[in-house]
């Protein structure tokens, strides 16, 4: 594996089984995504985009195949041992935001950094300047409820951010939101990658915001197309 | 961490108002029966005044019988019976015997009434522990000479003399005309040892027959011990002594052994009101403390069970709501554990709140009871060790309540919950 690779997928599948069905959502998937690359990742609906995602994010295991991310490849699923590579190395964005309705924005954007050892004081400060990175400064005690769908992507953009992780997964983060909005979200993924160096991988259906990434990885039922 | 699941709880607890009071409801329900149950027990078994030294004594209150042919009996016991053969016990302190009460007539100012009377010795005043308002206990001699005094409880004092005192006015009762040189706190009825209306000497007793027939009863025996330790040697030697009875030819041949189990408290009540629940008198020896409060356990572990799978219920289709939560959670690091255990905190704070909802209530039923004089002299409070158990008892059913569904939930693979999140 080279030194410059965050995330490799080598002969990954994913197959979904019930008692009666089984389905397949990736076959063979053969991918190296380097440090500090910016790429999408498009198809149609129900082609993979998702449980590649999920993947590389440790959310799930893969069938057959193995997954490395940062150089070392994960050899166990357990709870504890992806937990703590998932609370250290990878920040997820959803298309739906997943922000806890009962917290505020700052206690939001605090949850990664419950799982690790830091004082509350720490992890105010923290949470109030991945906050102010993200634009939200004054609306750190509002709700969820209270907020826009771009400000509420952008509280999830924070809470991505906060821990400091090498890799953002981004799952369709402006899916749910006008352009305008859109475009301020991409803005901040775009600074991000180009202040911080970090590795993105974004789902999307819009090929305009895919080319603006480095490269865009196609997937068809469940297959990469070059 | 723990700050932030606290701050989470409450918050989630307050925003599923109808959840959070049917849950409530439900713990606090439960527990106000069962601390009126354990303060009632309590009530019965701690020592208080004039009881203080319970724990150290036994009462006999029984005889057991034992025939050819498996023929079993239990008669009361009596005093010739303890006299004769249970005096200067190894490891007794003192001995005393006292008459179970007894209801006569008595003349009052208003007219006549009902009230007991209890005949006992100088030791019963040496091994209880009374607070004399007035006057003092009648003496070793007053008993040797049959003197006609006798202590009498506060109550009885309001229903002879009003507000007045008692000592040295007379009252006439059980055909008798006795000076008052005492008198008494009441004591709880449901204290079989120390509670009554009026203590009398027992040479006052119209027959002479109970100081020398064996058979008769009428007289529980009150021992004394040095210490707790001191029990299986007297309970060892008290059966031996029985051994020298002459059982066969004082019951026309009908028995052929006796045997006598003296009890504590707690056994007392293990074998008065857990004797329906597994016929005791079929069973040689003191009642099986193991076997009551298993089978009390039981019920109350029954009791509780039904609020406890509603909360079971309840907690999962809350927690199901969370899935999103738990999805997020999960993806941003949190392993099963640390979810465990938040949710099992957020069980925790709800039934803490419940249980001390609920032992507020129990106050107010205990109270209530109190006041009622459904149980004459008995004062039930929720004391410190009725609380603990209580505390003790939510704490119980949040881990009961809570453990399952979040570990149930904590196993929701995160893509799955995530996706439940987003109905």
């Amino acid at each position: 594996m080279s030194e410059g690779t965050m995330i490799r997928l080598e002969g990954v599948e994913k197959v979904y089984r019930t008692t009666a069905i089984e389905t397949v959502a990736l076959t063979a998937v053969n991918l190296a995504v380097a440090a500090g690359e910016f790429i999408s990742v498009m198809g149609p609906s129900g082609c993979g985009k998702s449980t590649l995602l999920n993947l590389m994010g440790l959310l799930d295991a893969p069938s057959a195949g193995t997954i490395a991310v940062n150089g070392t490849p994960i050899a166990s699923y357990r709870d504890k041992d992806v937990a703590a590579l998932r609370n250290k190395e990878i920040g997820f964005i959803f298309q739906s935001f997943h922000l806890i309705p009962d917290l505020s924005i700052v206690d939001n954007v605090e949850i990664p950094l419950l799982y690790r050892p830091l004082s509350a004081r720490e992890r105010r400060e923290r949470a109030l300047k991945a906050l102010d990175r993200v634009g939200l400064s004054s609306r750190v005690f509002h709700f969820p409820s209270q907020l826009s769908g771009g400000q509420q992507q952008r509280v999830a953009i924070a809470r991505a951010i906060v821990g400091g992780p090498r890799i953002v997964l981004a799952d369709e983060p402006t899916g749910n939101l006008d352009s305008q909005m859109g475009d301020e979200i991409m803005a901040l993924l775009h600074g991000l990658h180009e202040n911080e160096q970090a590795t993105i991988v974004m789902v999307t259906h819009d090929p305009q915001r895919a080319e603006k990434t480095q490269r865009i990885v196609r997937l068809f039922d469940g297959r990469q197309v070059h | 961490m723990l700050i932030s699941y606290l701050k989470l709880a409450v918050k989630v607890l307050l925003r599923r108002k109808l959840f959070t009071a049917v849950s409530l409801f439900g713990i606090s329900f439960t527990l106000v029966v069962l601390t009126v149950v354990v303060a009632m027990l309590d009530h019965m078994i701690t020592p208080m005044a004039p009881e203080t030294r319970i724990e150290r004594t036994l009462a006999l209150y029984q005889i057991q019988l034992f025939g050819p042919d498996g023929r079993r009996g239990r008669t009361e016991s009596g005093y010739a019976l303890v006299d004769r053969y249970l005096r200067d016990l190894p490891g007794v302190e003192r001995l005393s015997l006292v008459s179970s009460r007894r209801e006569v007539s008595a003349y009052a100012p208003g007219g006549p009434i009902i009230c007991t009377v209890r005949r006992t010795d100088a030791d019963y005043w040496k091994i209880l522990d009374f607070a004399f308002l007035e006057g003092g206990p009648f003496t070793a001699d007053d008993v040797r000479n049959a003197s006609l005094v006798a202590v009498i409880s506060e109550a009885t004092r309001r229903r002879f003399f009003g507000d007045g005192l008692a000592s040295g006015a007379t009252i006439d009762t059980d055909g008798r005309r006795f000076r008052v040189v005492g008198v008494v706190p009441n004591v709880s009825q449901l204290r079989p040892l120390a509670s009554g209306d009026i203590w009398v000497p027992h040479t006052t007793e119209k027959a002479e027959d109970y100081r020398t027939n064996i058979r008769a009863g009428g007289y529980w025996g009150l021992f004394l011990a040095h210490s707790r330790a001191d029990f299986p040697r007297i309970q060892e030697e008290m059966l031996s002594r029985l051994r020298a009875v002459p059982v066969a030819a004082e019951t026309q041949r009908r028995f052929d052994r006796i045997a006598a189990y003296a009890e504590t408290p707690t056994q007392t009540v293990a074998r008065v009101y857990g004797g329906p629940l597994f016929d005791l008198r079929r069973v040689e020896g003191p009642p099986n403390l193991r076997h009551f409060f298993g089978v009390l356990g039981g019920l109350a572990l029954l009791f509780m069970l039904l609020p406890t799978v509603n909360l079971v219920n309840l907690n999962v289709s809350r927690i199901l709501e969370r899935a999103s939560e738990i999805g997020v959670r999960k993806a941003f690091g949190a392993t099963r554990r640390t979810l465990v255990g938040q949710f099992v905190v957020e069980n925790v704070v709800l039934t803490l709140v419940g249980g001390l909802l609920g032992l507020l209530i129990a106050q107010g039923v205990l109270a209530a009871i109190t006041s009622s004089g459904l149980i004459p002299y008995a004062e039930f409070r929720l004391n410190w060790r009725v609380f603990l158990w209580g505390l003790a008892i939510a704490v119980f059913f949040g881990l009961l309540s809570g453990v399952y569904p979040a570990w149930r939930m904590s196993r929701l693979n995160p893509v799955e919950a995530l996706k439940g999140g987003v109905r």
